[in-house]
């Protein structure tokens, strides 16, 4: 209080406020810094432009420049008028929307993979917020949504028609692949990975053998695996569906890389929490489902969602042996003769798709990374 | 007790019991795979074996740099053809990555916001797109530089081509193995250098310029003794003959495209444990640093440097590891890897899943195996060593 007889307070100098200071603070805080902002500036300026005229500024999406709908890659502007043109042809993507979201599945039957889109949303989010309301039942909703799912887009028990697996396409496929190879994964690596953790020396090293017999080998071989060696394991007349010979490929593929990620989770709970939960008389399984797994899972989310960011990358892999999901779509897509020569747009569109998922996944990992640092009691401590 | 009724509760039986279940359960699931598999084999005529390896392959191979493969050759040389290839995009991929994750995870911390941020949004983007997709990408840009015959030179004997990359080719003359002996010797003695200046730093605390006086004499002197043999190199130039060029060396797009792909969505993980491993080393490392007064270069090299890499390297060895797993997807762009050239065309050819498969899983785990364990060895010298 006295001081204000003795001194009048200034403000600070006005290159250490406001944009300018925080220009000089971040940009410019030496001669180094300031060379490296004109050069990222300059990159920036080579690269950035010319990115939005292609994709936005100078691109068509349903009509031409002239007016004109684009149902043929003739009518794009830039191979009408080479002059005007230069940027994407979106039409592309636009004109074949359907097939990039339900692949062949017939038209009059659409709406049950709307409604199956729809509750997968109703599914999910339950698991991923703790503070969804009623979240206990919708929990149980979430365990009988693959049944739902598989009813609805599959065979419908005779209420509905059939529709085949080599019906489907395009987002649809990603999508199946991506979260029932999670959905079955995830059990199956809690098994392989108590299996590996186990005091039985058989069981131990079969565990053992197969994670690291997975984890050695490429995805692409195991996808091979099945779809040519997998036909002389059968027994005669077994005739497996394509997709499910590829999902078998992807879950095991998967589960191996799940269960070296909970068994780090296992090797962070404290040698006393083993002791405490036998020494109340749990049995070998209850004590991993009450006291151990709960607490090793909690923990481990962050990197489970990783690995799952990973595996619903991967299934782009199933292209190369012919299955049709998003990827495999637009390749179709670009064999047909009207819209040849148009790959930069298809796969840049396939990319943009794939990124909205792992991205926006990657995002909630990290929430709950903080989640997890800040969250009251977490883990072992 | 009733010990005849309750030896179920009994641990040691049930731990026996539970195991030989599992070797039970294993040796039905082998034997009765075996059995179905032979009679499928048997039913479709395929003979099993290893002979069809010396049979000839009968197809080209576009992009075989170290051996000679001509169509005429057999399935065992595609495989090694195909090994080769896979080691090299591998290897080259591998050092690519690194460097550029270095580079990036150090941006990533860098104190400027615009740059920074750069390599925030290429970390994001490129983790978050999937490999195949990039390869793809980048094939189709590389496809669509000019035909051959419109290509034009970019410095003396290069052209980009839709083809690949045409570069001149070096040519040995005789006498250059004396320049090659000479290159290997000063390398030797840079090694030697090195121990005597730090012998010398630890009895005297004098210093020595490792780094210059090595480097000179690996560049110089190897230098020096190729022109006093008379430059016994010259460089064959691609030249325009017909509809191809001639002389000359090419790469082809599909390695220019796996080569790209892979080492910058491989090196944006390893930016990431850069980055982690960087900020694992506590202020107050750096702190105490500056406080004995070491320069800021230093700081970094001799003490953030060497903690951070005990946390980098076991995730580094795992990118390593995703990264030669990856390079199997040459097969979309078509690259003759080991999969596309022995589990793919091989495979189709002659029919020999199994085989084909066996092999290529074999050598997928054999080539895991070696990288992980000179990872390892290389992680035991730089872990910490107590006293």
């Amino acid at each position: 209080m006295n001081s204000e007889n003795f001194s009048v307070s200034r403000k600070p100098p006005i290159a250490t406020t406001g944009l300018l200071g925080w220009l000089r603070m971040n940009l410019f805080s030496n001669w180094f810094n300031s060379l490296l902002t004109f050069l990222v500036i300059y990159l920036l300026y080579l690269i950035l432009p010319s990115f939005f005229n292609w994709t936005i500024f100078s691109a068509d999406f349903i009509y031409n420049d002239f007016g004109d709908r684009i149902i043929d890659r003739t009518l794009c502007t830039g191979r009408v008028d080479p002059e005007r043109g230069g940027g994407a042809c979106w039409s592309i993507i636009f004109v074949r929307f359907y097939q990039f979201v339900y692949g062949f599945y017939p038209r009059e039957e659409v709406w049950r993979v709307n409604i199956t889109y729809f509750l997968l949303v109703v599914a999910i989010l339950p698991l991923l917020f703790e503070k969804f309301p009623q979240r206990k039942y919708f929990l149980y909703f979430t365990i009988i949504f693959p049944v739902i799912a598989f009813f609805l887009l599959y065979s419908g028990f005779g209420l509905l028609n059939t529709v085949r697996t080599n019906m489907w396409g395009g987002l649809l496929v990603t999508l199946v692949l991506g979260f029932t190879g999670i959905a079955l994964a995830f059990p199956l690596g809690i098994i392989l990975s108590l299996g590996r953790r186990s005091k039985l020396p058989v069981i131990s090293m079969v565990c053992t053998l197969f994670i690291e017999f997975i984890r050695g080998v490429p995805l692409i071989t195991l996808l091979f695996f099945g779809m040519v060696m997998l036909p002389l394991f059968l027994p005669e007349g077994v005739n497996l569906d394509g997709l499910i010979r590829v999902l078998v490929a992807v879950t095991l593929f998967q589960s191996a890389y799940m269960a070296e990620v909970i068994r780090g989770g296992l090797q962070a709970i404290p040698q006393g929490q083993y002791e405490a939960a036998q020494s109340v008389g749990l049995t070998y399984w209850q004590m991993n489902r009450k006291i151990i797994l709960p607490q090793a899972i909690r923990i481990t989310i962050p990197s489970i969602v990783n690995t799952s960011i990973g595996l619903f990358k991967d299934t782009t892999l199933v292209v190369i042996v012919g299955q049709l999901d998003l990827l495999g779509i637009g390749r179709a897509a670009l064999a047909d003769q009207t819209w040849m020569g148009l790959s930069q747009e298809v796969y840049v569109f396939v990319a943009l798709v794939f990124f909205i998922f792992t991205f926006s996944m990657s995002r909630y990992s990290l929430y709950l990374e903080k989640k997890l640092k800040t969250g009251n009691n977490a883990g072992a401590d | 007790m009733r010990s005849n009724l309750n030896f179920f509760s009994d641990q040691k039986f049930r731990s026996l019991f539970y195991q030989i279940l599992v070797v039970g359960l294993f040796a039905f699931g082998l034997y009765y795979l075996m059995t179905t598999t032979a009679y499928n084999l048997e039913k479709r005529n395929i003979a099993t074996g290893w002979r069809f390896l010396s049979n000839p392959a009968g197809f080209d191979i576009s992009f075989s740099p170290f051996l000679d493969y001509k169509a005429t050759d057999t399935h065992l040389k595609v495989y090694f053809v195909g090994l080769l290839n896979t080691l090299l995009i591998s290897f080259c991929g591998c050092i690519a990555a690194t460097i550029l994750g270095f580079i990036v995870g150090v941006m990533r911390l860098s104190s400027n916001w615009l740059l920074s941020k750069t390599a925030y949004c290429y970390v994001e983007f490129c983790r978050n797109i999937p490999l195949i997709l990039q390869i793809i990408l980048w094939y189709t840009i590389l496809l669509q530089m000019p035909l051959i015959k419109q290509s034009k030179e970019i410095g003396k004997g290069f052209f980009v081509t839709n083809r690949g990359l045409y570069s001149p080719r070096p040519i040995y003359e005789e006498g250059f193995g004396i320049v090659f002996v000479v290159f290997i010797l000063t390398v030797i003695a840079s090694f030697f250098i090195r121990r005597w200046s730090k012998k010398r730093q630890e009895t005297t605390g004098q210093q020595f310029p490792v780094l210059w006086t090595s480097l000179s004499l690996i560049v110089f002197l190897p230098l020096i003794v190729f022109f006093i043999s008379g430059s016994p190199m010259s460089l064959g130039y691609p030249a325009l003959k017909g509809f191809n060029f001639k002389g000359g060396m090419v790469i082809r797009p599909e390695f220019i495209a796996m080569f790209l792909a892979l080492s910058i969505y491989t090196g944006a993980f390893i930016s990431e444990t850069v980055r982690s491993g960087i900020l694992s080393v506590t202020k107050g490392q750096r702190e105490a640093s500056g406080a004995l007064g070491l320069k800021p270069n230093w700081i970094m090299r001799l003490i953030v440097i060497p903690q951070a890499l005990r946390v980098i390297v076991p995730p580094l060895t795992s990118q390593y590891l995703n990264l030669t797993k990856n390079s199997s997807l040459g097969i979309v762009v078509g690259y003759a890897d080991l999969v596309h050239g022995f589990g793919g065309i091989s495979l189709n050819q002659t029919g020999q899943a199994i085989e084909c498969m066996v092999i290529v899983m074999a050598t997928y785990l054999t080539i895991s195996l070696i990288i992980s364990l000179f990872m390892n060895i290389y992680n035991r010298s730089i872990q910490f060593k107590e006293k």
